[in-house]
């Protein structure tokens, strides 16, 4: 008999592998929207979708207005230093689009401020040589790469607020950055600086087997519907 | 107290099942505390180092059915897991009775709820095995991404179960100190095998290991 429960639970098991997608996607409905407005953080028990904090370091240390500072160098005609104020006097640049993580879990319409990659680019002006950027985390270890091509796309960011407030810190902040059409590994947190170099140069993940070029929906294998 | 007031022991488990709880439990503990990182926001903050919590909770979900294969060379390690496998009428009986009600006369070496939680445990440590092995190795061209999605949905909702149902197997053990102690040493007292499992050392599980592994601890 108890081989029986095991069997059942194996039967059990491999119907949900079929169909836990479709299933997810119909709880996901009622769960994500709960999950960001739940101060208990009891909806985060159920498996669904919504953010998931994911670091790749113990320790991130907070930064403020006070301390924040964002570096554009490398192959630029002017390197740029730029405060939290400095970025935030800049032209400002609203979107709604849902965040899609590689792993599968996507959060619809959230509310991304901040001020356009390509506008930082212009400002800092790539030198001829340029032809990718390398971002870095100041949590001391995540890095991620752009070709310059796809920096200049509009639908990235370097985001101030997100969820309809500042960038917090378990979410990135102060400032991140937003791929919109690339997976959420591509949207480094902690965002600290920028480098222009002549080659890409593969990100933290990308080195452990995930895409360079995360468009959604056509790379690492998946079929997500595009952001 | 002189050794002769002491209440006969008998032997419940010998060295391969034990070894075969304890390291078991041992890696499911790592299993579920890795788990909570990875699974947990708040502690996922604490945290962190996502890339070595996610290689230890690998590495200690692989080996997690080892010991119950290496243990299967034992015949007392066999013979409980038949003992646990047997279902008979009265046990379906003592499952629908209420607790207090529960008629124990026919209690082999495992009761009904002991049998199924066996069940239980050992069907999910397969399942998780499998929807573990494809959230792992599954990746791009392997298998539709949807059984992707699929397995770690059954592998977040199993790991719940899997929670709750240790969570009831440390409480059953905290209310019985002496089938601890079984579980700690092999030998229980005799009154406590009368008492507890009436049918043990007499019905088809009897004297199960009690000779084979030789040896009186007292």
């Amino acid at each position: 008999m108890g081989r029986r429960v095991v069997f059942a639970m194996l039967g059990l098991g491999a119907l949900g592998v079929f169909v836990g997608a479709d299933v997810q996607r119909g709880t996901d409905r009622f769960v994500a929207p709960l999950r960001e407005n739940d101060p208990t953080g009891l909806t985060g028990l159920l498996p669904s979708s919504g953010f998931r904090y994911y670091s790749v370091v113990s320790h991130v240390p907070t930064m403020t207005a006070a301390d924040y500072v964002l570096t554009v160098h490398g192959l630029v005609d002017r390197p740029l230093r730029l405060t939290l104020d400095d970025l935030s006097r800049l032209p400002q640049t609203e979107l709604v689009r849902d965040f899609q993580c590689v792993t599968g879990w996507r959060v619809p319409d959230v509310r991304w401020t901040g001020v356009r990659l390509a506008a930082l680019l212009d400002a800092a002006g790539p030198t001829p040589a340029a032809t990718a950027l390398t971002f870095r985390s100041f949590d001391g270890a995540y890095d991620e790469s752009l070709t310059l091509e796809q920096a200049r796309h509009p639908e990235v960011l370097v985001a101030l607020t997100m969820l309809g407030g500042p960038v917090t810190h378990d979410h990135g902040g102060p400032v991140r950055l937003y791929v919109a059409p690339m997976y959420g590994y591509k949207s480094i947190k902690w965002l600290g600086e920028i480098e222009l170099v002549d080659a890409v140069a593969p990100g933290y993940w990308e080195q452990r087997g995930y895409d360079v070029d995360a468009w959604i929906g056509q790379s690492n294998g998946r079929d997500d519907e595009p952001v | 107290m002189s050794p002769s007031d002491e209440p006969p022991l008998v032997r419940r488990f010998g060295r391969a099942s034990r070894a075969t709880h304890w390291s078991t439990a041992v890696l499911t503990g790592v299993c579920l505390a890795t788990a909570a990182v990875l699974y947990l926001g708040p502690l996922a903050t604490l945290v962190g180092r996502r890339q070595i919590v996610a290689t230890v909770h690998l590495y200690a979900g692989l080996a997690l059915p080892l010991p119950m294969l290496a243990a299967a060379v034992s015949a007392a390690y066999r013979r409980d897991v038949a003992a646990l496998d047997r279902f008979t009428a009265g046990d379906w009986a003592w499952l629908r009775t209420r607790p207090r009600r529960r008629d124990r006369a026919a209690v082999g070496k495992f009761n009904a709820g002991q049998k199924l939680y066996a069940a239980f445990v050992a069907g999910a440590v397969l399942v998780m095995l499998g929807t573990g092995l494809i959230m792992e190795f599954g990746g791009p061209g392997a298998i539709p991404v949807s059984y992707r999605t699929g397995a770690t949905f059954v592998h977040d909702l199993l790991a719940l179960g899997l929670f709750a149902g240790v969570c009831g197997h440390l409480w059953m053990a905290s209310r019985d100190p002496v089938a601890l102690v079984g579980m700690r040493t092999g030998m229980v007292p005799l009154p406590w095998a009368l008492r507890e499992h009436p049918a043990w050392l007499t019905g088809p599980d009897g004297g199960a290991g009690s000779g084979a592994d030789g040896g009186s601890q007292a």
